[in-house]
């Protein structure tokens, strides 16, 4: 397996990759962690003109928090220094819980979280979390930056709404609305495999109230599909074994299963409404806990 | 320059390339290449270090991993020119020209090889687990080399010769 | 005086393998990398489509990229009359396509250029026109009337039926089935899957126009019976071909067969006059080289009240794909699938075998396999678990009435094998000891009560290792002998060179060990060779766990000739007669006076410098072995596991595992060995298969769609022995290579069986994924057949 030619470029500085995209018209590709890029380029599913590479941009390879509680992640940043960091594992339980599930240990050292939302691929599981958590993706392009919500941001499988002179530098994960709980819970058949269905999980809660809900499933249609209906309905009761049994119901009742090798479209809905109960399940056992 | 020349083949014209410099095994090694050429042919073809195999091309196998900056790698899915400028250990930086390194003592000792092809990677995410962690446990070594397969030992063996070189390498560091 | 046997590496020693040196190293010596000077490079154009007729293939735009030497297709390779090639199964298969393409894969062109990048870059260049024709992917679609004609490249070939076949007592078995009192029946698909070792295959042909000779390296376990098709196919004199088996990456049966891409990278070297290293990508692997099993497999057993089984009936449907390549040299169309319930006292057995093309990638090999035997077991412990649940008995006593007593050997088997030694009970008996099967039955049954299901599967056989005695094999006529040559050296160090090849076995520590055991040279000093057919003896290879049963014999006898010189120049150096010497390992000394003796390195040095007169100087001699019979090892496998009932995950709690594969010649290694097939066992049962969708287009294409299992799925296992040495075998031992991975899928399937049976499901065929699982439980009915590729619409 070995790629087609293409020309390829090193910028350090956001600028002057935003001017490679601009050269590049189109025919450019930007190379983060490549852990999904290079495989395409090696079966030649993509053959850019092309390949701005931006892992010498200093400055991009970061996750924080700001004061208002707010998690940013800079383009660069790994799956697994999110898998590694105390931060990401106290503060924010569906980034933490989906980690160690993306791809497999070597991929993650290299495979960056904002690449693979900018991907979309339908089997993503970051693109998940982000739907989960309300999160946007900030893109900058010549003439500034943009803030895009991930709702709006995937516009179809491994399709996004980037213009080609613009370039994700962030992903932004706002501030919880009372206590951050969730998870997120993958059905692989191996290691590294893609979910046959996951379902991610974001709840803040406050005084036993659910302040603000989101789900989002991984692999059961041509995107990510966001169970707002699942989600909406938590808001404002408590989490028990009706409310967590509807929003079960709902969740499976979005999701757009198609039959393949990995399981029957009826048994990947049978999946999601199971891992939704299960994940709200825990998430109410460990609100009481903490309570 | 190692040779006199450079013979300029009709293929080896027009053709853009980029010098790149990489520190492999502790030693900087420099190559014009094509910037679709991957690391790992690089490393094997440009640097002779054969010990570095490629089985799968598509990112799951583990066979070509390296340790790119400390960190493991699929050298597969990397190009060379991204290694500009890094630090790379393949195999054969392992041991030293008087000494195994424990992880390869501990994989001849508990049988943790058979075909041999998929070691070389094995060990590497090996040192990169126990560079982190020098006291695994079963299962994080287990997690840790999820991205490598193997296909002759079942694994049971690999684990124990990890934990037999954490073993070692704990106690001569104690 | 004597030696320690274990302290010089001999036989029972877990001696650490010389090999790893340069595999822990990086410095093992694969195909990929060998470079010769001046050597080009070649890649393989391959049929997107599974069934087309070829309308026109253009070449010219490859051609014209810079550093493109060569552009091959069928028609060119028609001039040499090697568009086509015979298989090892009496068939023909197209080295690259002339007329039409019959799978997705089929090779179609291939480029020669300066590096590979630039023959794929060329690949990509070349225009194929394909008129795509109705396609088969499975013998029900082959055998239906009206079904396209894959094959009409063949004469006397009205329909895609490879073979008939049929072997057993059909009265008897009537007879038996008359007299039962329960006909139990089962129906079972055995999934194609692909042995898939991490190396890809591969080849590099140098020939030299100046010397005629040929060379290739080449992914092989074969080497020899590789030079003598290639003598046959490329009509080249066999002196002149020399075939080098380097290092391999695993071969586990994927590299017996002879693949298109090394017959083109030879004809590509003959023209060119450059070496051609042609290189398999992932995908080329697994959509184009020898796949395993494919097998439908149904059959009833006849039983009497008391447990005692009467007869048994087989019939079985075999998936071939679009060329019979079999790799397989028993004399039999649907291999050993007749050693089925060897390890059962069954006086009455039938069995019919029918044989189809499809539309898929030819080439079904011994996958850790003797030949079908895994399809044998496989179906044998399902067909033995179902028919105990119909009689409502115990499975592991219903397995206890039946198998054949230690002192009803030699034994004949239901159709006809002779097995000749085993403690079948004891070895089942440690086995359930080690799991604790009493306390397990009660444990499940608790958990049921809560929900939980627990499963506990056994499956236990024996069967036909080491291929083989000439009664049940040959390959195009020739035997399945193989040989040792040993070379002592005057020091007392040696060379050895078997006709194997090893691949992962460990060969190089293990062939020494037995020379070390036969002559007390200690281990260290014996250096082993394989695989290069200008040095080593003539032999068969290395599949179906022939080695130690047939090379490592060989290795023993011919360190008998070397030990029967030696003796008499011992003699002769302690001046006695020949009768008055004695043996003990190392030494020869006078019998009546033990301290006068010569070491066996005392001898060496006396075979160059001071023989008897009249002696040949030298201490090398060859041996070539054709063994009486197969040896039979026997298992029991025992696994647990729990079933989540909600989502149809099901996780090993325990696998026990007891082999008896006579005497170990080195534990160390048997273990290794037997942990390695029971990984595949679980990978089959739990995730590894091929599947094709209804376009022929393959499922399973790389690694991402082809599971295998990591360390992290992978269960822990758990080890013992039972030891019936071989009484054939010069040194009692028998293979092993395959075994777990032969006996034990029944085992976790079993195990997954007897969760769910409470529910009336009594068959998911494998692999078990977590939704075919989960679709019994909820439909308490059985999910049989190919897991299905759907493709309906969201």
């Amino acid at each position: 397996m070995y790629p087609s030619r293409f020309r390829y470029e090193s910028p350090t500085s956001i600028e002057e990759a935003i001017s490679l995209l601009e050269e590049g018209k189109g025919e450019a590709k930007v190379l983060a962690g490549g852990q999904s890029l290079v495989p395409m380029l090696k079966l030649r599913f993509a053959s850019p003109e092309l390949l701005v590479d931006i892992n010498n941009i200093a400055d991009l390879d970061y996750h924080r928090f700001d004061a208002d509680g707010s998690l940013h992640i800079g383009a660069l940043c790994r799956h697994e220094h999110l898998e590694k960091s105390a931060d990401i594992s106290a503060r924010q339980p569906t980034i933490a819980a989906a980690a160690p599930l993306v791809a497999d240990p070597i991929v993650r050292t290299r495979g960056t979280f904002v690449g693979s939302v900018c991907h979309a691929d339908p089997q993503g599981d970051w693109a998940s979390c982000m739907v989960a958590l309300d999160g946007y993706i900030v893109a900058q392009g010549p003439n500034g930056r943009r803030n895009i919500p991930v709702r709006s941001f995937v516009s179809g499988p491994f399709q996004n709404v980037l213009a080609y002179n613009e370039l994700a530098v962030e992903a932004v994960i706002p501030a919880p609305q009372g206590t951050a709980l969730g998870g997120y819970m993958k059905l692989e058949r191996r290691v590294g495999d893609f979910a046959t269905a996951a379902v991610a999980v974001a709840v803040d809660m406050s005084g036993g109230k659910v302040t603000r809900a989101g789900i989002a499933l991984t692999g059961v249609g041509g995107t990510t599909v966001d169970a707002s209906d699942a989600a909406a309905a938590l808001v404002g009761g408590s989490l028990d074994e009706a409310s967590i049994a509807q929003a079960a119901e709902l969740a499976a009742s979005v999701a757009q299963p198609r039959s393949d090798h990995r399981g029957s479209a009826s048994y990947k809905r049978h999946i999601i409404s199971t891992f939704t109960a299960r994940l709200l399940g825990s998430i109410s056992e460990s609100n009481e806990r903490a309570a | 320059m190692t040779s006199l020349f450079e013979e300029i083949t009709e293929t080896s014209v027009d053709i853009p390339v980029r010098r790149v410099t990489i520190t492999v095994n502790g030693e900087k090694r420099s190559a014009n290449v094509e910037p679709r050429l991957l690391l790992a042919h690089l490393l094997r073809q440009g640097f002779k270090l054969t010990g570095t195999h490629t089985g799968c091309d598509t990112t799951n196998c583990g066979a070509c991993t390296v340790l790119v900056d400390g960190r493991p790698a699929k050298s597969c899915t990397m190009l060379a020119v991204q290694a500009d400028g890094r630090d790379v250990m393949t195999v054969e930086g392992l041991a030293t020209a008087s000494e195994l390194h424990p992880i390869q003592e501990g994989f001849k000792e508990e049988h943790g090889l058979q075909c041999g092809y998929c070691t070389p990677g094995m060990m590497l995410a090996a040192k990169a687990l126990l560079d982190e962690n020098p006291d695994p446990t079963e299962d994080e070594v287990r997690w840790a080399l999820s991205g490598n397969l193997c296909r002759c030992t079942g694994y049971q063996n690999i684990v124990k010769s990890v934990l037999w070189a954490a073993e070692k390498m704990r106690n001569s560091a104690g | 005086m004597s030696l320690d046997e274990i302290k010089i590496g001999g036989m029972g020693a877990s001696r650490r393998r010389v090999e790893d040196n340069r595999f822990i190293r990086g410095r093992g010596n694969y195909v990929d990398d060998v470079v010769l000077p001046g050597m080009l490079h070649m890649e393989i154009l391959r049929s997107p489509v599974a069934h087309a007729r070829i309308r026109s293939i253009d070449v010219s735009k490859a051609w014209e990229i810079p550093g493109v030497r060569l552009v091959l297709t069928g028609d060119m390779m028609a001039t040499r009359n090697l568009a086509w090639m015979p298989t090892l199964s009496y068939d023909t298969q197209a080295v690259l396509a002339t007329d039409k393409v019959r799978f997705q894969g089929q090779e179609v062109a291939a480029v020669i250029a300066d590096d590979p990048y630039i023959a794929k870059d060329a690949c990509e260049a070349i225009v194929v026109d394909y008129e795509t024709l109705p396609v088969i992917v499975n013998p029900d679609q082959a055998m239906a009337s009206g079904a396209t004609l894959i094959r009409d490249d063949k004469e006397n070939q009205p329909d895609n039926k490879v073979f008939d076949w049929e072997v057993g007592d059909r009265p008897a078995t009537d007879k038996a089935f008359e007299e039962a009192d329960v006909v139990s029946e089962i129906e079972l698909h055995y999934p194609r899957s692909h042995p898939s070792p991490l190396e890809p295959c591969g080849s590099i042909a140098d020939f030299d126009r100046s010397t005629g000779k040929l060379t290739v390296y080449m992914t092989t376990q074969a080497p020899h019976i590789i030079r003598a098709a290639v003598a046959l196919v490329a009509e080249l004199p066999e002196h002149m071909i020399r075939i080098i088996s380097p290092d391999l990456g695993g071969g586990f049966g994927n590299k017996v067969p002879v693949y298109p891409g090394y017959v083109i990278s030879i004809l590509a070297s003959i023209l060119t006059e450059r070496p051609v290293k042609w290189i398999e990508d992932k995908t080329g692997n697994l959509i184009s080289t020898g796949f395993g099993r494919d097998v439908y497999l149904k059959g009833q057993m006849a039983v009497r009240k008391d447990g005692k089984i009467l007869g048994v009936r087989m019939h079985t449907i075999s998936d071939h794909g679009a060329f019979f390549s079999d790799a397989q040299p028993s004399k039999f169309k649907i291999g050993l699938m007749h050693s089925a319930f060897a390890c059962y006292d069954i006086p009455a057995a039938h069995l019919t075998a029918e044989g189809y093309y499809t539309n898929k990638a030819p080439g079904g090999v011994a996958y850790r396999c003797s030949f079908r035997v895994t399809e044998a077991m496989f179906f044998q412990e399902r067909m033995i678990q179902a028919a105990a649940d119909d009689l409502g008995m115990d499975q592991a006593e219903f397995r206890r009435i039946n198998l054949v007593r230690d002192d009803d050997f030699p034994h004949r088997t239901p159709f006809g094998f002779l097995t000749d030694s085993g403690q079948y009970g004891k070895c089942l008996d440690v086995a359930l000891e080690a799991i604790g099967y009493e306390q397990f039955l009660k444990d499940q049954e608790e958990a049921r009560k809560n929900g939980r299901y627990l499963g506990i599967g056994i499956s236990t056989m024996t069967e036909p290792l080491g291929a083989g005695n000439s009664r049940e094999y040959d390959i195009l006529g020739i035997k399945m002998f193989d040989s040792a040559e040993l070379r002592v050296h005057m020091t007392g160090k040696a060379i050895l060179r078997t006709g194997a090849k090893t691949q992962g076995q460990g060969h190089e520590t293990t062939w020494a060990q037995i020379v070390a055991h036969e002559l007390g040279i200690p281990a260290d000093d014996v250096v082993v060779e394989e695989g290069d057919t200008d040095t080593a003896p003539f032999g068969m290879g290395t599949y179906a766990s022939r080695s130690t049963p047939v090379a490592g014999a060989a290795v023993a006898m011919v360190a008998r000739k070397i030990r029967a010189k030696s003796r008499k120049i011992a003699a002769h150096l302690l001046e006695v007669s020949e009768e008055d010497i004695e043996w003990e390992l190392g030494r020869f000394y006078v019998r009546s006076s033990p301290d006068r003796g010569v070491t066996i390195q005392e001898c060496a040095m006396a075979a160059y410098s001071n023989m008897p007169d009249g002696m040949e100087p030298g201490l090398e001699n060859t041996a070539y072995y054709d063994p009486p019979n197969l040896t039979w090892p026997f298992a029991a496998y025992v696994a647990t596991v729990e079933v989540d009932p909600e989502t149809g995950v099901w996780d090993v709690l325990r696998m026990v595992a007891v082999d008896d594969c006579g005497v170990r010649i080195n534990p160390m290694i048997v273990e290794g060995q037997i942990m390695g097939g029971l990984t595949e066992a679980y990978a089959m049962a739990s995730m590894q298969f091929i599947t094709f969708d209804a376009e022929g287009n393959c499922v399973g294409s790389n690694y991402m769609d082809y599971l295998l299992p990591t360390a992290w799925e992978t269960p822990g296992f758990e080890l013992h022995e039972v030891v019936t040495p071989c009484p054939h075998h010069p040194i009692g031992a028998k293979g092993i290579g395959e075994c777990a991975t032969v006996g034990g899928p029944a085992a976790f399937v079993n195990a997954v069986m007897n969760a769910v049976e409470h529910l009336g499901v009594r068959n998911i065929d494998m692999p078990l994924l977590p939704d075919r699982v989960h679709e019994a439980i909820a439909t308490r009915s059985d999910i049989s057949g190919a897991p299905p590729v759907r493709t309906d619409a969201p």
